[in-house]
């Protein structure tokens, strides 16, 4: 019969300070979600967004075809091309293809490559309703920066 | 009861489907019921079943390793520790120490942002809405901390054979003793929220009670063998990485139904708080990379098994190695798989929204269980 | 043209108007109030702080295909969504909103009230059995037992209340409660555990209207949607409101017996927008209730209600019995 009592007592003092707790979170604590279109977030240094050729000072590219990336992906969504021209030393980049779709952000690539000609970008917007957006041209998006 | 219903054909078979707000994942459970108790339950698994065991074997040692962020991508970095831990203790790379350090680290980090989905999942199954949102507000600051070491917010890939990838700064550092700081404001409010509610007590204890029987017959580990008394922790019972060097309680319960799981779950975010902030203490200064990494992987022929202490169990791996740079075999040991398991015994005739309390205590995650 | 026949349409008018507006925005104030709850902001883009969210929800329910599945009962799954609207709107016949405005001050409007409140009980049981569908009906029979099993705790203490004002008029009894000291939930001469009443009544409201943590019968009871799986588009939407004209009546009932109705604390300068006030914190509480507790199990609220409700508010029966007789 005490138990009962007991039970009931604490039950409803439970219930009470549950509602506490919730008026409080009402009242008190301040919004913490960002208002999307209104404000973009920062994305951090670290971030990993799909690759991009890094710039060198003239704004060309550091890369030099070994195919380390393409070799090194899990993936295979990388693809190199380059060939030689007269007057430069080594190969001369042509092609430099990356296939989102396939692409799982794991950093293999960016971390194999040796000048340090690729980078991750801060790219988060990428939302499209075709499959072919997402076969980027890295070259072509390098010239654009450059701009 | 049962062999009553049964013998008089009495019973129905609902389907538990693959799409379902309860199981978090496709898992599909037929069940056969009398009226509103479960007579028996048949959970079907392999409706997301990836290959990645297969996967191993066409892919070079170091091409895995973002595999293995994606098995059970809650708790992503234990799997990457495993996998490390095997191939390095094939090979006989020694990890620097302060790239141990920041293993330790950033796992319990992962544990117990884990368990905070667990948290909310659980309580969103029982019909709370509420502290869903405040843990997912409480994971966010772990997930901005991870973010800015790591660059990934779920399934990272930050471990390498010999080491970590990058190094952490002092923001890292305040930024962890900060959120140590508020979490240890919210597990009290948590508590006095969810844990002492009488709707919630009335709803978990004695709620799916599973025995030690069932448990040592099934091979369950993790939280769900800790809350039926049986005291196994991989970090303490075999060793790996530097934890024989921090001082940390394990957890254990001895009534074995759902508010005991429940209850060695929320202790152990404490005692990760506790390893966090003895590691941050101690962090020595060093390499994060082992002097001369290995360029080439392959570690001679043999048979190696790791186990280490995952969010779920104890994950392990075995990997048979015939020299050469990709993988003969690896078989991965899934927590959740043994976990699962007793669930077809431990439900017999119970009620059927009692039964999902009872999946949800256990704290599946059904990638991790079809790898 | 009658200046009844007037004042019955205006009433008329008003009373739909005033039922389908709190309909629409106790949306609105549960989105928002969840919303701040959950450290967010609720709707915010349509319209100033949402304000015309409820429209375009209705303009998009409206515009949705009502979908008949094969097998059901043609007559009771059209006419179930009609019967858990329509108890809820003649309740509001009888309810004072202020000294004037009541659309009929009848003798028997308590009774009136209870009579209807059991009408929705039909039509969950319609709405299950005419769906054609296993587990829409085993919701709605539950929904069924739940709403039985308060019920009677419900009427046990308004029996308590009858005996204290000697009347069922509505208006009478919010006219026996000028000031805050004579407030019946204050009333300890009349039984010291008249807040317990209070909290009883308002408990049994909640599970009346299948309102969290006694939504069993709806909210993603682990399975279906419950009762109303089948319904789409302006059957839903009929369901939906008549909840919600529920918790409106069941709050402003707690509001009449209990709180003083239209009065204000010092019974200086009563009117509209006392019972409006006290109301509309009712139903705040409701919601807030609502994203607070989780759901409890089948037996724990059938124990709640036999084991714990009746016997107290029978217990306070008695005692209120025996000390109006004794002082």
């Amino acid at each position: 019969m005490g138990a009962y009592f007991k039970e009931i007592f604490t039950g409803t003092k439970s219930l009470f300070v549950g509602l506490g707790i919730t008026i409080k979170q009402m009242l008190t604590v301040k919004v913490v979600t960002e208002q999307y279109p209104h404000e973009a977030p920062r994305m951090k240094a670290r971030f990993r967004g799909h690759i991009e050729l890094n710039p060198n000072e003239d704004g060309g590219t550091k890369c030099i075809v070994c195919g380390m990336c393409q070799r090194s992906c899990p993936s295979g969504c990388i693809t190199v091309q380059g060939e030689k021209r007269e007057g430069v030393k080594g190969k001369v980049l042509t092609k430099y293809q990356l296939d989102f779709t396939k692409c799982s952000l794991c950093g293999i690539c960016v971390e194999s490559c040796r000048p340090g000609a690729i980078r991750f970008s801060k790219d988060y917007n990428l939302a499209s309703t075709r499959k072919e957006d997402y076969v980027f041209d890295l070259l072509k998006r390098l010239e654009e920066m450059n701009k | 009861m049962n062999k009553a219903a049964i013998d008089n054909q009495e019973t129905f078979v609902l389907n538990l489907g693959p799409q379902h707000p309860a199981t978090h994942g496709v898992l599909r459970v037929k069940l056969t019921m009398d009226g509103e108790y479960i007579v028996h339950a048949e959970p079907v698994l392999g409706y997301i079943h990836r290959m990645h065991e297969k996967m191993a074997e066409n892919r070079t040692w170091a091409q895995y390793m973002p595999n293995t962020g994606r098995m059970d991508y809650l708790s992503a970095l234990s799997y990457n520790h495993g996998y490390a831990a095997v191939v390095e203790r094939a090979m006989g790379i020694e990890v620097p120490e302060r790239a141990e350090y920041l293993r330790v680290i950033t796992v319990e980090l992962n544990r117990i942002s884990s368990h905070l989905v667990w948290f909310g999942a659980f309580i969103l199954d029982l019909g709370g809405f509420t502290p869903l949102l405040y843990a997912f507000d409480d994971r966010e600051k772990i997930l901005d901390l991870l973010e800015s070491v790591t660059g990934s917010r779920l399934t990272y890939c930050y471990f390498r054979f010999g080491g970590v990838y990058n190094d952490i700064d002092e923001n890292f550092v305040d930024g962890t003793r900060e959120f140590i700081k508020t979490m240890r404001k919210s597990i009290p409010m948590y508590h006095d929220l969810v844990t002492k509610n009488i709707i919630l007590m009335k709803r978990l204890n004695d709620i799916g009670p599973i025995s030690k029987e069932t448990i040592r017959k099934y091979g369950a580990t993790g939280p769900v063998a800790r809350g039926s008394g049986i005291d196994y922790d991989v970090r303490k019972n075999e060793p790996y990485s530097i934890y024989p060097e921090f001082d940390f309680d394990v957890p254990v319960y001895h009534e074995g139904d759902s508010m005991a799981r429940y209850m060695v779950r929320m202790d152990e975010i404490e005692q990760s708080m506790r390893i966090i902030e003895q590691a941050l203490d101690k962090l020595p200064d060093g390499p994060v990379m082992v002097a001369k990494a290995p360029k080439i992987i392959k570690p001679p022929k043999g048979d190696y098994y790791q186990a280490v202490e995952a969010a779920r169990g104890s994950f392990g791996i075995r990997m048979v190695s015939d020299g050469t740079n990709k993988a003969y075999r690896l078989k991965l040991r899934s927590p959740t798989f043994s976990n699962l398991s007793l669930f077809s015994e431990a439900c017999e005739g119970m009620l059927l929204p009692d039964a999902l309390a009872l999946m949800g205590s256990l704290d599946l995650v059904i990638p991790e269980i079809d790898r | 043209m009658d200046s009844e026949l007037i004042r019955v349409i205006a009433f008329l008018v008003g009373i739909i108007a005033f039922a389908a507006l709190n309909a629409a925005y106790l949306v609105w104030l549960e989105r928002k109030g969840a919303a701040h709850i959950q450290r967010r902001i609720g709707p915010k883009e349509v319209g100033p702080f949402g304000l015309l969210q409820p429209m375009v929800d209705g303009l998009k329910l409206m515009s949705k295909q009502i979908l008949i599945p094969d097998g059901v009962d043609p007559i009771l799954f059209r006419l179930a969504p009609i019967l858990a609207m329509i108890p809820a709107i003649m309740s509001f016949v009888t309810i004072p909103f202020s000294e004037t405005l009541a659309a009929r001050n009848l003798n028997i409007g308590l009774l009136m009230i209870f009579a209807f409140a059991s009408v929705n009980v039909l039509a969950l049981l319609l709405g299950g059995w005419a769906s054609n569908n296993k587990y829409a009906l085993i919701s709605a029979v539950r929904s069924v037992s739940q709403n039985v099993a308060y019920e009677i705790p419900m009427l046990v203490t308004v029996i308590t209340m009858v005996m204290i004002t000697g009347t069922l008029n509505l208006n009478e009894i919010v006219a026996q409660q000028p000031n805050i000291s004579q407030w019946y939930i204050f009333r300890f001469s009349a039984s010291p555990l008249m807040p317990v009443a209070f909290f009883i009544l308002f408990i049994c409201s909640l599970a009346e209207t299948n309102r969290a943590p006694f939504d069993l019968g709806e909210a993603e009871s682990e399975l279906v949607a419950g009762y109303h799986t089948e319904y789409s588009s302006m059957g839903f939407g009929l369901f939906f409101m008549g909840e919600y004209a529920n918790i409106v009546i069941g709050c402003s009932l707690s509001v009449i017996l209990f709180l003083g109705g239209w009065q204000d604390p010092f019974g200086l300068f009563p009117g509209v927008w006392w019972f409006l006030i006290k109301l509309y914190l009712l139903i705040f509480t409701v919601i807030w209730i609502r994203w607070t507790y989780p759901r409890t199990q089948i037996y724990g609220l059938l124990n709640l209600s036999w084991k714990i409700l009746i016997p107290i508010s029978m217990f306070n029966l008695l005692l209120t019995a025996g000390f109006l007789k004794v002082f």
